[in-house]
């Protein structure tokens, strides 16, 4: 089967400035694909092209193997949610669902059964005859996506729909929407700015910056193996600890030298990773730094740390030290009896390191 | 910083406001009089006999109220040679303002949505021009306008004054529906676009039906500048198809003898009734189209 979505080669410009460069995304029918990166990286224009609002400037582009270049927003079978919600002012919340089915001249009783279908799912059943003046944000949220539901597209567009609900809707929504799409089995295309939703939501993750694709993959290779700098300090949270550090080629492995403010540098061997340049950044997890004192699982190297900051969160303990001249962050299990301003021995799990060259930012191992 | 409260700066005593509040409405008082005194002189007048006039003071009210003038206005009035009042001219205004406001509105209001939302190449310096023809003085165009109509074949016809006062309002209105637009967020177009609307479907299905406050504002607008029209009514019209704006005149200057003020006031005030009754009805949606501007959805 021809996928549901394949971008080759788009372009965009306005004017002389490229906003989007050389895209290039396929997707299957059932993959839940979220664009993500930083504000004004060209994710939102990328969805307007794939919607047709924008034209594009190079490239092709194709729904379900059917070529959809130049083909207008109505005829390619897509729906999208937007993140003003952009419901219809002066309408129902049942015509603002119908709303798009009156203008394909859908017969009465088919909107009327579609529409209750849509209504029971999301649950707005007391909500059909209200403007959506009177709704609250979740109220709107659920609105927009039955718009959409009805529809019953080949492809769902989200354009960051959750950015406008406060912290604990948003969650709930997230859930929802997960879980609308392994119901539904619905192929959907979902734009954010914020790395745990793309995490937690997607099955295929693609990582932009200025307009560039850094990284295509499931939300574990972006989170285990990001392919340069960008990638690894965006996705995460706490971000991914990078050290510059020196290496040594070490008979059979590598041995890393992290330089330290006060004492001898740490000193790790690694016997995974040959040949790597002289001078890289080292890539660490928070998690894959460890108390070497509460157990340790898979190839630890220890080493002895001076914390600087202790900062219990509940469920872990994060400890911040000095490390290559910058503040790396460890996760630690909450029972840990690290305090700050003391030594304390860390395990580093060197089977979960990443490392970079310092210069280009691209991934070595 | 933390525990500075606010507290009211005092504004003098007690007395002094007193004052200063009883001064105001003093003065307010004294603009409204001066404002309602011609008026009032005009209302008074048109009610006296033409004997009451010559003999009575000007702002005296009418020993006896008497009609007559505002018969002889309505459906006697000589204006030149006709002696007909303004009652044909009237309805030549009614039948001249109505269409032009009308479709003045209507295209006002396609090109707002095409400025604001269908943003094309060129559309600012388009809508800059437009803007730009909100400024022009009528009298710069009355000749070129007089030959244009000359060939159309629509010279001294209500047709002709019709188009006339719908091309000149169309900056105007533009101007309003495209202020109104804008602020409309562009993915309410972008959601009707996938839901499958055209052109059209969106301006008619969801446009309009935000518009009732800018709607109201332009048609008070468009009518009281075309009712009032003196101008182009004086220049693009012949006998039969002249405004009440220019019958009006032509009672007022065109009588010989004794000047009848009674009847020239009546006249005067059923000119301005239309006008009047637009405010009164539509005043408050005025200023509400006038300062609502954005639209929460």
């Amino acid at each position: 089967m021809a996928p549901i979505l394949e971008i080759n080669n788009l372009y965009k410009n306005y004017g002389s400035v490229e906003i989007l460069k050389d895209i290039n995304v396929s997707i299957e029918q059932g993959d839940f694909l979220v664009l993500v990166g930083p504000s004004g990286c060209g994710k939102s224009t990328l969805l307007n092209c794939i919607a047709g609002l924008e034209p594009i400037s190079g490239g092709n582009m194709a729904i379900a193997g059917q070529d959809m270049t130049n083909v207008s927003p109505k005829d390619r079978d897509i729906a999208m949610v937007f993140q003003s919600y952009a419901l219809y002012p002066t309408m129902t919340v049942a015509k603002n669902i119908t709303f798009g089915m009156k203008v394909r001249g859908v017969e009465q009783s088919v909107q009327d059964e579609k529409l209750a279908y849509v209504a029971q799912q999301l649950q707005i059943e007391p909500l059909l005859n209200r403007k959506p003046g009177q709704l609250s944000g979740g109220q709107r949220q659920r609105v927009a996506m039955g718009r959409a539901l009805v529809r019953d597209p080949k492809l769902f567009l989200f354009d960051e729909p959750l950015s406008n609900l406060d912290a604990k809707l948003r969650v709930e929504m997230r859930t929802e929407i997960k879980s609308l799409h392994q119901r539904l089995g619905a192929s959907m295309v979902y734009v954010t700015h914020d790395q745990i939703e793309a995490m937690t939501l997607a099955t295929k993750i693609v990582v932009m910056k200025g307009g560039v694709i850094q990284q295509i993959g499931t939300p574990a290779e972006i989170y285990t193996r990001p392919a340069n700098l960008f990638v690894a300090d965006f996705m995460g949270s706490p971000a991914m600890n990078l050290i510059p550090a020196k290496t040594k080629a070490n008979g059979s492995g590598t041995q890393i030298e992290i330089a330290r403010k006060e004492g001898a540098p740490i000193v790790l061997t690694d016997t995974r990773n040959q040949n790597l340049p002289e001078n890289v950044i080292v890539g660490v997890r928070p998690e894959d730094i460890a108390d070497a004192a509460l157990g340790r699982v898979g190839d630890t190297q220890e080493a002895e740390c001076l914390i600087d900051i202790v900062e219990p969160a509940g469920a872990d303990t994060f400890a911040v030290m000095q490390l290559g001249g910058k503040h790396v962050t460890a996760r630690l299990h909450a029972e840990t009896d690290a305090t700050a301003g003391e030594a304390q021995k860390l395990a580093f799990d060197l089977a979960k390191v990443s490392y970079f060259e310092p210069d280009t930012g691209l991934r070595l191992n | 910083m933390a525990d500075m409260s606010y507290t009211p700066t005092q504004t003098g005593s007690s007395a002094g406001k007193i004052a200063l509040r009883w001064g105001l409405y003093i003065m307010l008082g004294l603009f409204a009089l001066f404002y309602l005194m011609p008026l009032f002189v005009m209302v008074t007048t048109s009610f006296k006999s033409l004997e009451e006039i010559r003999t009575g003071d000007l702002i005296s009210l009418p020993r006896e109220f008497t009609f007559d003038a505002w018969q002889t206005a309505w459906s006697g009035a000589c204006t030149g040679i006709q002696c007909e009042g303004v009652r044909p001219y009237f309805w030549n205004s009614v039948l001249i303002a109505i269409p032009a406001v009308l479709l003045s509105t209507l295209i006002g209001a396609l090109n707002g949505y095409v400025v604001a939302q269908w943003r094309f190449k060129g559309a600012n310096l388009f809508f800059a021009l437009m803007l730009f023809g909100c400024f022009i003085p009528f009298q710069v165009v009355l000749l070129p306008m007089a030959r244009m109509l000359g060939l159309m074949g629509l010279a001294g016809t209500i047709p002709g004054l019709i188009f006339v006062h719908v091309i000149y309002g169309l900056g105007f209105t533009t101007l309003f529906f495209r202020n109104y637009y804008v602020s409309i967020p562009a993915e309410l177009t972008k959601a009707a676009k996938v839901d499958g609307a055209g052109f059209f479907r969106i301006f008619w299905s969801i446009f309009l039906p935000l518009s009732l406050p800018i709607i109201v504002v332009t048609i008070i607008w468009q009518f009281t500048q075309i009712w009032n029209d003196f101008l182009f009514g004086v220049s693009f019209s012949q006998a039969g198809t002249q405004p009440v704006t220019v019958a009006l005149n032509n009672i007022v200057n065109s009588t010989t003898g004794i000047k009848a003020y009674n009847v020239d006031m009546a006249a005067a005030i059923i000119a301005a009734l239309p006008t009047l009754f637009v405010y009164v009805v539509a005043g408050k949606y005025f200023v509400r189209g006038l300062t609502a501007g954005s639209v929460k959805g």
